[in-house]
């Protein structure tokens, strides 16, 4: 192994986490080097717009993921079945290479309610502990939704997010959302143009009572250009966002709002194809002293830094930390420990809607082009009697009709053959679907550790995924389906076919790659793995990124809380871990 | 380093007891040097051949500039004493700019701009001078003798000289503004922008009676500086060349190729006041240039403009749109555009097979690329869609042959 000069700063990971993190500790003067294990990708090169929408290579075929001879998980659904590796992505799909899940993301980009971070009060204090289910370990974020709201709306003007507020100052706006938290200003663009299925959905949820607004879009409704000077392109509603890379500019990513800075800033350093091992520890395992790295060459390398910041997924985070002895290991039979507990996910549900006289042209859409209810979104609704913890939004989207994989047919169409094609040319256009995206609550069981038998090529345990839906997730999203239905069918539907979230949780089908936990964040060195400010309670100087810091999953996408608490961990690193580094900001 | 260096020989020279001379403090010097610098665009084609630009690594020369006689490396101006102009006095600097020689007599190739330079005072010369002597000196020896026989006999200058430079300083026209004095002597002088925009005769001098008609340059087309209303600035006002200048795009256009280099390592970083000055001298010439042929567009039935059309559609309007606006600052208006209606058809052919990356500026740091389409249109499709966009929406400007494309795609095959 060789050794490197010393940097101040080492990033794992150069995604959405990685890259506010290194733009904004640059800024702040220090060297930084970010390494990506994934190859480099760059827009006019890599989503050539010849190639970029090519549903086969993409979609189908996974080209954005990291391969799964290189890296996967184990899975099993209880503590007492033995977990096998997935060898084909399904049920999530990890990114890979610069930008991460940012490249592949639709765009959805919410905040999370107030009531969702500090949940654990806000249910006990209005409906008293019996509402919480069996054997969950639901915790507060130890951080308030007043102290992320500046976050919030930093990541919103990086990315240029397309909406209409609902809340401005506690003001309640018209077309918004009502139930939104607060918010300091306006969203920076306008909303995305709405298709046919929006304004069905806006007219039916309407008439039923409901608060339809539009999705806030990672998705540019027009030319935008961000704090950092660099500039999108509109959206042209090609369909072609989830799993793909934008060939227009026109998607929120690292590479199409910080990396063209942040390249170029002298104080930083991207170094591709380098998978790191672990983290270094000095003797007394209180301070990291670097990383270590093997390049594309089979070349291990030692890095050494003064600060290490893990950005990479969710499921990474968490085996790096167990790797290298950050944290104590979650126990399952004893409930001790921190580092792997709290695995959340996400409870989706769908309602599909057969019309005769609608053409939905569903394939003009955009990763989050939307209209929402938040009616039934986390404590928006009065849970008394429902026996359940939770919630989800409810959306009326068009983001694709890829002509692989949408193929919407009534039940009982052959899965083959000329009746199949039939029934495909009849439906194709004229089918349109109401979903849900549901809140999943922590649970002793469900966690993450490493597995005892399967190693990656590198010879490292993989990391063991234990996880199912449990019965308050089921109920959830069984209530919350049943108020989609009526949306359906006051939006014209001849046929409604209902998919409410059922167990247990199968790791073929996608699902959602919504993946939370393991890092999780808290007020307590006994209940969670890294403070408020993502700083590892044990290691002072490692900072640990993204949504394995959620304690528990709530009923929206991840990023924009994802991109909010890397600003917040920046700015505490920048004005106050600096001035007495290798310190906890916050004292056990 | 430097500093280091001239105080350890300051030393010396003091334990010798040697008639020393106090230097004045230069700094004010230095400074208007590092801009003159700046307005020279010198480290686009000093720097070292990594691409590496900071600091001395901007003029440690190695990099060939492609002629149509052959390469010419440029030469390593650190102030290194064995590679570099270590030896060299102001004197002696000022003569190869002004003249175009070097110190031991021999002749400079005007591939280094002394046919511009020459309009520079004597003390711009020496300010550049003091600013290149603050650089570290890097030893880096470059072949600089690449031509082919007989174009390597350096003497072989003298004639062309005879023939087509004639030295002597800028003089301002007292009959103009300051201002548009200013952008005459940047622009006839240091920023030498008819070398690339003014056409060259067979010998690769100006020729002068077409001043900045624009020309094939390098696999591309140096567009047209004048006030051309199609192909020329005649349509942009003063504010939106500013624009250009400063931020490598503008509502209309962006810089690429060579002109991203200038904008990068030049224009991006000069003054505004001095962008203003270019634009004034720009928009008010100091002779009328003669007016591009009038042209007419191909009728859109023509069987070209229909098939490059259909391209068109699937292929370019998602960004540019279909009726060609595009997006303003990010990707190119292509109705009314001048690059696209240039008479040599290099630059829009370049950049449909090839791709190509906009100027960054640190004013508009996105630097958004065009993908390249040479892997999936053949050469009759690429002639179709670039005759298209050079004849649609009100262009007009002569059609593009499956030979220009195919040559363009020779010329490219060796190219990053």
């Amino acid at each position: 192994m060789r050794r490197l000069p010393r940097k101040d700063v080492v990033i794992v990971g150069l995604g959405w986490t990685g890259a506010i993190m290194g733009h904004e500790l640059c800024q702040a003067g220090m060297q930084v080097v970010a390494l990506e294990r994934g190859p480099w990708r760059d827009t006019a090169s890599d989503f050539n717009v010849g190639t970029a929408p090519d549903e086969l290579r993409y979609a189908i075929r996974h080209e954005l993921f990291i391969r799964t001879a290189q890296d996967t998980v184990t899975a099993r659904n209880t503590p007492d079945q033995t977990a096998l590796p997935m060898r084909r992505w399904g049920s999530f799909l990890p990114g890979n290479g610069v930008g991460g899940s940012g490249v592949h993301w639709n765009g959805h980009t919410w905040r999370f309610l107030p009531s969702d971070l500090n949940i654990r009060t806000h249910y006990k204090e209005r409906y008293g502990e019996g509402i919480f289910p069996e054997n969950h370990m639901i915790q507060d974020w130890g951080i308030s939704y007043d102290e992320l709201e500046p976050y919030y709306d930093r990541f919103e003007y990086l990315c240029g997010i397309a909406g209409q507020a609902g809340n401005i100052k506690g003001e309640i706006q018209p077309g918004g959302n009502p139930f939104e938290g607060w918010r300091q200003r306006g969203y920076p663009t306008p909303p995305l143009k709405m298709q046919l299925t929006q304004d069905l959905f806006t007219k039916a949820t309407t008439e039923l009572g409901m608060h339809p607004f539009p999705m806030p879009a990672a998705n540019m409704s027009q030319a935008y250009t961000n704090p950092l000077g660099v500039t999108q392109a509109p959206c042209t509603y090609c369909g072609f966002c989830e799993r793909f890379g934008c060939a227009n500019y026109s998607k929120s990513s690292p590479q199409t709002t910080i990396l063209p800075v942040l390249m170029r800033h002298p104080g930083f350093e991207a170094r591709t194809e380098c998978e790191v091992m672990k983290v270094l520890m000095s003797a007394d395992g209180k301070t990291a002293t670097g990383v270590t790295y093997i390049d594309a060459q089979g070349q291990e390398w030692e890095q050494p830094a003064d600060l290490v910041i893990l950005a990479a997924y969710q499921l990474w985070n968490v085996r790096l930390m167990l790797y290298s002895g950050i944290g104590k290991p979650y126990d399952v039979s004893t409930g001790e420990g921190v580092v792997g507990k709290n695995y959340a996910y996400q409870a989706n549900s769908s309602v599909n809607g057969f019309f005769d006289d609608k053409r939905f042209n569903s394939w003009a859409g955009a990763g989050a082009l939307g209209m929402t209810c938040d009616d039934y979104q986390g404590d928006v609704f009065d849970h008394t009697g429902l026996n359940f913890v939770g919630g989800a939004n409810i959306n009326g989207t068009t983001f694709h009709a890829r002509p692989i994989s949408a193929r919407p047919v009534p039940p009982g169409t052959p899965r083959w053959g000329s009746a199949w094609k039939k029934a495909t040319r009849d439906n194709y256009n004229t089918t349109t679907n109401v979903g849900s995206q549901g809140s999943v609550m922590s649970y002793r069981d469900c966690y993450l550790d490493l597995d005892p038998t399967y190693k990656d090529r590198l010879g490292r345990p993989l990391l063991r995924m234990t996880f199912d839906f449990k019965p308050n997730e089921e109920r959830m999203s069984a209530f919350v389906t049943d108020k989609m239905v009526p949306i359906m069918r006051a939006m014209g539907a001849k046929q409604i076919v209902a998919s409410p979230k059922k167990g247990p949780w199968s790791v073929v089908p996608y699902q959602t790659t919504h993946n939370t936990g393991g890092a999780i964040m808290g007020d307590n060195p006994r209940t969670s793995a890294v403070n408020k400010f993502q700083q590892t309670w044990d290691v002072p100087n490692v900072f640990v990124l993204g949504a394995s810091a959620f304690p528990q999953n709530a009923g929206y996408n991840p990023t924009g809380t994802v991109g909010a608490l890397a600003y917040y961990a920046a700015d505490a690193i920048k004005n106050e871990y600096l001035k007495r580094p290798g310190q906890p900001l916050v004292q056990a | 380093m430097r500093a280091r260096l001239l105080a350890a020989l300051s030393a010396a020279a003091l334990l010798l007891a040697a008639p020393a001379r106090a230097a004045p403090d230069n700094f004010d010097q230095v400074e208007r040097g590092r801009y003159l610098v700046v307005l020279g665009d010198c480290v686009a084609c000093h720097m070292s051949t990594s691409g590496d630009h900071q600091g001395s690594q901007g003029f440690v020369g190695g990099r060939p500039i492609e002629t149509p006689f052959g390469n010419i490396v440029t030469p390593n101006i650190t102030p290194d004493r064995a590679t570099g102009i270590g030896t060299w006095s102001a004197d002696s600097f000022y003569r190869a700019m002004h003249e175009g020689i070097r110190p031991n007599g021999a002749r400079l190739y005007p591939a280094f701009p002394y046919t511009y330079f020459t309009r520079m005072p004597r003390e711009d010369t020496d300010a550049i001078f003091a600013y290149l002597n603050t650089l570290d000196p890097v030893n880096h020896a470059v072949d600089r003798n690449s031509l082919p026989f007989p174009l390597n006999i350096r003497a072989s200058m003298l004639a062309w000289n005879g023939l087509f430079f004639e030295p002597g300083e800028f003089r301002p026209d007292p009959n103009r503004s300051a201002e548009w004095n200013r952008g005459a002597y940047i622009v006839e002088g240091p920023a030498h922008c008819g070398a690339c925009h003014t056409p060259k005769n067979l010998a690769g001098a100006d020729r002068s009676s077409e001043r900045f008609a624009g020309g094939p340059l390098q696999g591309w087309f140096a567009t047209n500086l004048t006030g051309d209303q199609r192909t020329g600035l005649g349509d942009w006002s003063a504010d939106e060349i500013v624009e250009y200048l400063q931020k490598g795009r503008n509502a209309r256009s962006a810089a690429s190729g060579p002109m991203a280099e200038v904008v990068e390592y030049s224009t991006s970083v000069m003054t505004e006041a001095d962008l203003r000055a270019i634009a004034t001298y720009l928009k008010e010439p100091p002779a009328a240039a003669p007016a591009s042929p009038a042209r007419t567009a191909l009728a859109a039935d023509n069987a070209q403009m229909r098939a490059g059309e259909a391209i068109y559609v699937d292929r370019c309007g998602a960004c540019h749109t279909r009726s060609g606006e595009g997006v303003a600052r990010m990707f190119p208006r292509l109705a009314g555009s001048q690059v696209v209606q240039q008479e040599g058809n290099e630059t829009l052919l370049r950049v449909v097979l090839q791709g190509v990356r906009a100027a960054y500026s640190p004013h508009a740091p996105t630097s958004p690329a065009m993908p390249a389409f040479g892997w999936r249109l053949n050469d009759d499709e690429t002639a179709a869609v670039t005759t298209y966009i050079r004849n649609a929406w009100g262009n007009a400007a002569p059609a593009v042959s499956a030979a220009d494309a195919a040559r363009m795609r020779d010329l490219l095959r060796d190219r990053p």
